[in-house]
């Protein structure tokens, strides 16, 4: 009874916030405002993406902006010099860089905990110098995205509201591969994977096998979000999509809001963007290194006072109020199943 | 049906550089079997536990499960066999519920969320967890959660249960209760060998008792017959 | 190939890996200890270059006559980082440890930014400057002095860890903490000395090569990646296996860069890393 009623409360709200989000653009018409949503969607899609190995199977990657860029350079790749339209060029993207996520973590699966987040910062600094030297791709020069046209079959568009439109729908898709794992024995066998890995095997569940999976389809949502990158710019270099910052930011935007948790890595984006882009523009352009300070003091503050981000923060204080709260119900049966610490 | 011996273990040893853990270790667990497994600090029972669900590759020896040779088989394919197992210092999901632990297990076999879902309160209820379903693991005391990895390993629907100090640190009450959720297992016909410290807990109701000292099986017996036996007096009396 | 350039290269590599063997001790030192990766220690190194800097700027001290303040300053600067950070995170989720320690990262390079600017500087008039020529062999004053720092403050830690009541107790933190804490070793204060002695040492290799090296915000990052694979290779805490492995490393990037090419000497170091990782995870001389 109790958990049809929460059920529903979280459909409503579900279909509550799509609207929203559809309908935002028709109140915030400034393009520069338009492309701040965008910036944060993009941010939230990455992050959810990153959250499906990071978060529920607790593998952290730092070097997931191997996959982001893979997914840029094949996609645009594809288009310049094939003409292939967008829609299979970041498909055949996300195919690449599940390939790659395969033959990477085959090998690096080995290895545990710091060792994984260095091997990963690692295989992705080597692609950012092989792709850097690289004369097929243009090396350090980068590509550009044909100027001439537009349309809804190139992606490329004049607006930046067609654009919000292709970044939302992707983060959906992202938000709904998420919810779909979470609630299935997958999501289940990522979470008992990083919470005891022994205990894990010896109820049968393959360490190697999941993390794969983790792994795999978490390269390939965000290889999506890199053909999205590139689109929207409509330019990519080595330093733009393979960077070790790009990393590091698609991870802490999972880890500020709340890691292991489905809508913690939106909370985190909706947060990190909006810092990163206040603080520039309140203290001037990049160089400064106030945005780096902020962003810094934030990362510590999580780590070291709440581990399970702010959402993690948001359900103490729900909880703490709710204890005082007249009829209030602890927490449980489906909810319980949501209020993962990492 | 199935004529071999659940378990047969033939001339098992276990090395860790050089350093002997198992030595020539030879049993048979019949189905439904209770074994009770004992012997002095570092004797060698937890190697053996490892060995036997895939966690150590044995240095020499056979391992067969059910007639089939599974030595040096991984865990995942020990657990898929039907030898589930509990830790010696527990290792329940902390981040999940009771429930949800036991889910984990039930998985193995039906890998439908809903139907895991009934197998698991059917385990909890067998281990007389029910009422602490929806607990964050990590919020049950230390019985409860010895309790709850027998219920997640009996979810794994296993032949043989391998349970590794279960009753250690439990006050005598909760002994007896430990002797009767062994013996309700055993009743479900499912075979189980028991490291133990607590003697009064295991010996009433094992069927057979196997002694390890040194890493080498010294006694293999009724309990009866081991607490006569010299050479188990003496592996403890000179520990 | 002849066999001058041959010699050139390796003098070059044997140089350059003594420097990183320095940068790694302190980083390996920690993570023996207490088995958290520092993502911050380039930004030790980068703190050191400054403090060598400013007191050129403003005192007009040589960055080589400056190195006993730098170490003193860093020091200070690392227990300060473990009192106020790290202290909090020992038992925190490994994910809260690599952020904590990255968030210090990027807020050194920040702060660096903020106060003095994304610019390069240099320290123009150094004690040491000019080139040596062995033969047909030369190297720059500069890198030989600093080689001879690096190898000088690793000879005197690998003294302290040895030869001293308190290196000893820290030492056998690193080796087995477990160990150490039942033979009555404050672990709490052994944390804080190894952050304090491993700051120190990168910052001593930050004023070493600051007579030679470009002084920026970002500097670390160049020292850092390459520091992780020199701690890797040597063996998780093992100060002697940091030595030799930055010692190796060194060689392999600088021959690697020569026979390859420059523009993929880090690729070719990191590849070293995986291949490390993959093989032989302990390392050279690591404990398994």
């Amino acid at each position: 009874m109790t958990t049809a009623t929460i059920l529903s409360r979280k459909g409503v709200g579900t279909i509550a916030l799509l609207a929203l989000a559809a309908l935002l653009p028709l109140a915030v018409t400034e393009p520069s405002q338009q492309n701040f949503l965008i910036l944060i969607l993009m941010g939230a899609q990455m992050g959810v993406a990153w959250n499906i190995v990071g978060g529920y199977a607790g593998q952290v990657s730092l070097g997931h902006a191997v996959f982001y860029g893979i997914g840029a350079y094949t996609s645009t790749m594809l288009l310049l010099t094939l003409g292939l339209t967008p829609w299979i060029g970041a498909l055949a993207g996300g195919l690449v860089a599940a390939a790659f996520a395969l033959a990477m973590g085959w090998p690096c699966f080995r290895l545990k905990g710091h060792y994984f987040a260095m091997a990963t910062i690692a295989v992705a600094e080597i692609m950012q110098i092989l792709v850097t030297n690289s004369d097929a791709l243009e090396g350090a020069v980068g590509l550009y995205l044909p100027m001439d046209q537009s349309g809804w079959g190139v992606l490329i568009f004049l607006s930046k509201l067609p654009y919000y439109y292709v970044i939302l729908g992707l983060l959906v898709l992202t938000v709904l591969v998420s919810w779909a794992i979470e609630r299935s024995h997958i999501g289940y066998y990522f979470r008992a994977i990083k919470d005891e890995p022994e205990a894990a095997r010896a109820l049968g569940v393959s360490l190697t096998r999941y993390k794969l999976i983790a792994l795999t389809v978490s390269a390939f949502l965000t290889a999506m979000g890199g053909s999205f990158y590139a689109q929207k710019e409509m330019f990519i270099d080595p330093g733009s999509v393979f960077a070790t910052t790009i990393s590091i930011k698609i991870a802490l935007i999972a880890i500020l809001g709340g890691v292991g948790r489905l809508t913690g890595p939106v909370l985190g984006a909706v947060i990190l963007i909006t810092i990163e882009e206040y603080s520039r523009t309140l203290f001037g352009s990049t160089g400064s290194g106030t945005d780096m300070i902020i962003y810094a003091a934030m990362i510590i503050l999580v780590a070291v006072f709440s581990p399970s981000g702010v959402l993690g923060l948001l359900g103490d204080l729900h909880r703490h109020l709710g204890r005082h709260l007249p009829g209030a119900k602890p927490a449980g049966g489906e909810t319980s199943a949501k209020e993962i610490r990492p | 049906m199935n004529t071999a011996p659940l378990l047969a273990v033939d001339g098992l040893g276990k090395a860790f550089d050089g350093l002997i853990a198992n030595r020539d270790i030879s049993f048979i667990v019949h189905h439904g079997e209770i074994i009770g497994l004992i012997g002095p600090n570092g004797a060698g029972k937890t190697t053996l536990f490892n060995c036997l669900a895939g966690f150590h590759t044995p240095t020499s020896g056979r391992i067969a499960f059910e007639g089939q040779d599974i030595t040096g088989s991984t865990p995942e394919a020990a657990a898929a066999l039907g030898i589930a197992r509990t830790f010696q210092i527990v290792r329940v999901f902390q981040s999940m519920t009771a429930r949800e632990n036991v889910m984990v297990g039930a998985m193995l076999r039906n890998k439908r969320v809903a139907e895991a879902r009934e197998r698991a309160e059917a385990e909890l209820d067998f281990v007389g967890l029910s009422h602490r379903a929806d607990t964050p693991a990590s919020d049950l005391t230390v019985s409860e959660q010895k309790r709850l990895e027998v219920a997640r390993a009996l979810a794994t629907e296993p032949k043989l249960i391998l349970l590794d100090e279960v009753m250690a640190g439990l006050n005598p009450t909760e002994v007896r209760e430990a002797s009767a959720l062994v013996h309700r297992i055993h009743q479900r016909g499912i075979a189980s060998i028991i490291v133990e410290h607590v003697m009064e807990g295991i010996m009433p109701i094992a069927h057979r008792m196997l002694v390890l000292d040194y890493g080498a099986k010294i006694a293999d017996g009724t309990p009866a017959q081991i607490a006569e036996n010299p050479a188990v007096i003496a592996a403890y009396l000179g520990e | 190939m002849t066999a001058d350039i041959l010699i050139q290269v390796l003098v070059s590599g044997l140089l350059i890996g003594l420097i990183y063997a320095l940068v790694a001790v302190g980083l390996t030192l920690i993570f023996g200890v207490m088995d958290i990766v520092n993502f911050a220690h380039g930004e030790f190194l980068m703190l050191g270059m400054y403090a060598s800097f400013w007191a050129f700027a403003i005192f007009a001290i040589d960055p080589i006559v400056a190195l006993p303040l730098t170490a003193l300053l860093l020091f200070a600067v690392g227990v300060i980082v473990y009192q106020t950070v790290i202290r909090r995170i020992l038992k925190a989720p490994m994910l809260s440890q690599i952020f904590a320690t990255f968030g210090l990262m990027i807020l050194l390079r920040g702060l660096a930014q903020f106060f003095w600017k994304p610019d390069h500087r240099l320290i123009p008039h150094s004690l040491v400057s000019g080139n040596i020529a062995l033969g047909s062999v030369q190297f720059g004053l500069p890198q030989f002095v600093a080689a001879l720092g690096a190898v000088g403050v690793t000879g005197a830690l690998w003294m302290f860890l040895h030869r001293t009541r308190l290196g000893t107790a820290l030492e056998a933190t690193a080796i087995d903490r477990e160990a150490a804490t039942l033979m009555g070793i404050d672990g709490q204060k052994m944390f804080a000395l190894a952050w304090g002695i491993g700051a120190a040492c990168a910052g001593l290799a930050g004023g070493l090569i600051a007579t030679f090296f470009p002084i920026f915000p970002e500097v670390g990052s160049n020292f850092i990646l390459i520091a992780f694979v020199v701690v890797v290779l040597g063996g998780f805490g093992s100060v002697t296996g940091a030595f030799l492995a930055g010692i190796i490393v060194g060689l392999i990037e600088v021959l690697g860069g020569f026979l390859i090419g420059p523009e993929y000497k880090t690729a070719i170091v990191l590849s070293l890393l995986l291949i490390v990782l993959l093989v032989r995870p302990r390392g050279l001389l690591g404990k398994a």
